[in-house]
């Protein structure tokens, strides 16, 4: 399938470059944040009856697995109001050019940390409080303050959005799976960006900002980076950046031989299979072992957690590889052939958020009444008894999506076993193992 | 600087104190009543000030489980506390006092413990003085063993003891019934006649005409709704707390220097005969009054009227005697 050029379409690209549109959406989205941080710290403890959990672990998080990722890829990153107010601090600007000497510190992110490790740790550190961040409301309202307070931190101590690129807990995640999404930021000829003079698509002008997530869009060849800001659309002199409709998955055609990325792969995968475990499952030592932070069993959850996604799941991965030959060392073998999981992974994703968001979505329309628990009824909603929706179709719906996620990631798997010259049937009998484990847990 | 940089830093601004003023506003002018297991701190606030004559408002909230809601010694039906819900209540009191508000729904262990109280002042009238308690008069100790010495040996039947103390001079007034336990008018009747389950027929004829059938339908719901949680639905002391209880006992009172005598225990069988049939009802009264001291026992005395736990008492009773009316 060719690729499609949303951007030719003018209605499409004067939006995107326009700057109010975006700003009023920014404006939403920091409000809507705000106010889910005071509902966290103010309103009712009950979690199922409080704007921030149903809003943010219900609708968020449904949105973002089952529409924003797989159609739209880093989408979310696009109008998330985290980095916002402390980006405007480090511009010193909302929609003027910044000034030519920087108002803070300005430093280089450490070139040490220059990975998604610290994404991956933020991402498993949450995942191991998930049970009490889930349902408690003011850990909720912390968890969210402190990741804006993260954001304004590192805006005045590093350049651009350090915070998104390098510490997010959810944007390793987004930017992983965004490889799969079948909507593109790409450059339209790479000779234009070769002679363009002062790259002002990543250093900046005065019709925009250099690009906030580090990223120079002439060497863009995967979505995994690229938050969608449109701040290179609007700074191209020479109307060289194009947003594409392509195939999904797109990406994964020449998969990326990064450890820090391959690891992630296995979190993706090995945290869904938990949380499946945990929340739906029908076990109950096990859920009272995550509820129960700081106990023993917490901690014995905790250990077989890591071990799951550090070793076992790795562990057999590496074992099934060691059996293929190829030209690459096994370390970069892994690497790239681990990216034949991130289809999978999101699928697994979407086949549990399926399960607990079609349960609970009927407390949205109560939390949107009385998104605090005081007593009120604003769109007549407030008693809106809880219903699960769709449940006949629910397993049907879970099935299909693992499934398709496994063939899915068998293709993928062919297409990165081609390229590292090996042979694809260890990778596509682990997701088969995997898939058939994730669809005992769930169906 | 340019017009629509100053403009957006306005919207900017304007949306942020609105996304902070807004909710902390209206969070400061609601005032919630928030009901949380007793094991998480009960009532909050457990202490409400109130006018008499003055309607008093009251937001009610759960944070936990589903709670009741219910004033002691006030005709009110008592009202839900749904979790994450609020539930309003007016309510208008006609003397001044204090009056105890708690819980109606078996919602942990230590249910019984969530309690409050509605100060309501302002009368010119001045509260009236509580009257003296039955036992305290009575001089009776309530805290010591009042076992029956001896126990019938079959259920004692009131058909067989109406008939047979048609031709006895026996004293049936209420103010005999509640100051004996059965035991000492089965002991009273030992210079008459009868055999020994002839006179436990007769004792059992005249607990059951000492009350009614609505006091027993009355004694019996209050019982349900209040005392079977830890007693039990048929009296056997095994109420769905009865173990919890026990064990909580064990684990913390004990521990408690010179307590073991006052430790939570496991909730008293009103099916054992040898304890109820030693049992007047004064002495009944004063237990539900005062409750156990320690024993996990509540104090109803502020919950519940003379005329409930009068009523309470006789369907206690009906654990030992079958009535028939």
């Amino acid at each position: 399938m060719p690729k499609i050029e949303l951007t030719r379409n003018p209605f499409i690209k004067n939006t995107l470059k326009s700057r109010p549109p975006q700003l009023a959406v920014f404006i939403v989205m920091l409000v809507g944040y705000i106010f889910a941080i005071l509902a966290g710290l103010l309103g009712t403890p009950v979690g199922s009856h409080n704007f921030s959990i149903v809003f943010v672990w219900i609708a968020w998080w449904g949105i973002l697995i089952l529409v924003a990722v797989p159609f739209f890829g880093r989408g979310w990153c696009a109008v998330c109001p985290i980095p916002l107010p402390g980006e405007w601090l480090q511009r010193g600007a909302v929609l003027s050019p910044p000034d030519k000497r920087p108002k803070w510190l300005n430093l280089r992110w450490p070139k040490a940390l220059r990975n998604i490790w610290l994404q991956n740790i933020s991402f498993l550190l949450l995942a191991l409080f998930s049970s009490v961040l889930l349902t408690t409301p003011n850990i909720t309202g912390i968890v969210l303050a402190a990741m804006l307070f993260a954001a304004i931190g590192l805006s005045t101590v590093f350049e651009r959005r350090s915070f998104c690129r390098y510490l997010c807990p959810v944007g390793g995640f987004i930017g992983l799976c965004s490889q799969t999404a079948p909507i593109e930021l790409r450059i339209k000829d790479k000779q234009v960006c070769v002679t363009c003079d002062g790259k002002p698509c990543y250093n900046g002008s005065q019709s925009g900002y250099g690009c906030p997530w580090d990223v120079f869009p002439g060497g863009l060849t995967k979505n995994t980076h690229c938050g969608l800001c449109m701040e290179c659309i609007r700074t191209c002199p020479h109307d060289n950046i194009a947003i594409n409709l392509r195939p999904f998955s797109d990406d994964l055609a020449k998969p990326s031989r990064r450890i820090d990325e391959a690891f992630k792969a296995f979190i993706i995968l090995g945290s869904a299979m938990i949380y499946a475990g945990v929340l739906l499952g029908p076990w109950g030592t096990l859920k009272d072992a995550t509820y129960n932070v700081g106990t023993s069993t917490w901690f014995m959850y905790v250990i077989i957690f890591l071990a799951m996604i550090f070793v076992i799941l790795p562990g057999f991965f590496a074992l099934g590889i060691l059996q293929t030959k190829s030209i690459l060392p096994l370390k970069q073998r892994f690497a790239s052939l681990t990216n034949s999981l991130i289809p999978l992974g999101l699928m697994f994703w979407v086949a549990f958020s399926l399960s607990f968001v079609l349960t609970n979505a009927s407390y949205i329309l109560a939390a949107l009444s009385d998104p605090l628990g005081l007593g009120w009824n604003l769109f007549g909603t407030a008693s809106a008894a809880w219903q699960p929706m769709l449940t006949s179709i629910l397993a049907p719906m879970q099935i299909l999506a693992l499934v398709g996620g496994l063939i899915w990631s068998a293709r993928t798997a062919q297409k990165a076993a081609n390229e590292a010259r090996t042979s694809s049937i260890p990778v596509i009998v682990y997701c088969f193992i995997v898939t058939l484990v994730m669809l005992w847990l769930l169906v | 600087m340019k017009r629509s940089e100053i403009l957006s830093r306005i919207l900017i601004t304007a949306a942020i104190v609105g996304a902070f003023g807004t909710p902390l506003y209206f969070w400061s002018r609601t005032p919630l009543i928030h009901a949380r297991m007793a094991e998480d701190g009960g009532w909050s606030p457990d202490v409400i000030q109130a006018n008499v004559g003055e309607p008093l408002h009251l937001n009610l909230t759960s944070d936990d489980v589903v709670h009741g809601f219910a004033v002691g010694q006030m005709d009110m039906q008592s009202v839900d506390v749904l979790p994450g819900k609020v539930t309003d209540l007016t309510l208008t009191f006609d003397k001044p006092g204090i009056y105890t508000f708690f819980c109606t729904r078996w919602c942990g262990l230590n249910h019984w413990r969530m309690r409050g109280t509605i100060e309501v002042n302002g009368s010119s009238s001045t509260p009236e003085p509580a009257s003296v308690p039955l036992y305290v008069t009575l001089g009776l100790d309530i805290d010591a063993p009042h076992d029956a010495p001896s126990i019938p040996s079959v259920q004692p039947s009131t058909i067989s003891g109406q008939v047979l103390a048609t031709n006895l001079p026996i004293e049936q007034s209420s103010d005999y019934y509640r100051k004996n336990s059965p035991y000492q008018v089965f002991d009273e009747l030992s210079n008459t006649s009868l055999t020994e389950p002839q006179r436990w027929d007769v004792v059992a004829y005249i607990w059951q005409s000492n009350t009614t059938k609505e006091s027993l339908t009355n004694g019996g719901q209050l019982y349900a709704q209040n005392c079977a949680a830890c007693h039990g639905e048929n009296g056997a002391g095994d109420g769905v707390f009865a173990d919890d209880l026990a064990a909580a006992g064990e684990s913390s009172m004990q521990t408690m220097a010179g307590a073991e005598d006052r430790m939570m225990q496991t909730p008293v069988d009103f099916t054992d005969p040898t304890r109820m049939l030693g049992a007047s009802p004064v002495l009944l009264q004063g237990k539900i009054l005062r409750g156990g001291m320690g024993t996990g026992m509540p104090m109803w005395g502020s919950i519940f009227t003379e005329e409930q736990i009068w009523d309470l008492i006789a369907y206690l009773y009906s654990f030992q005697f079958e009535y028939h009316q």
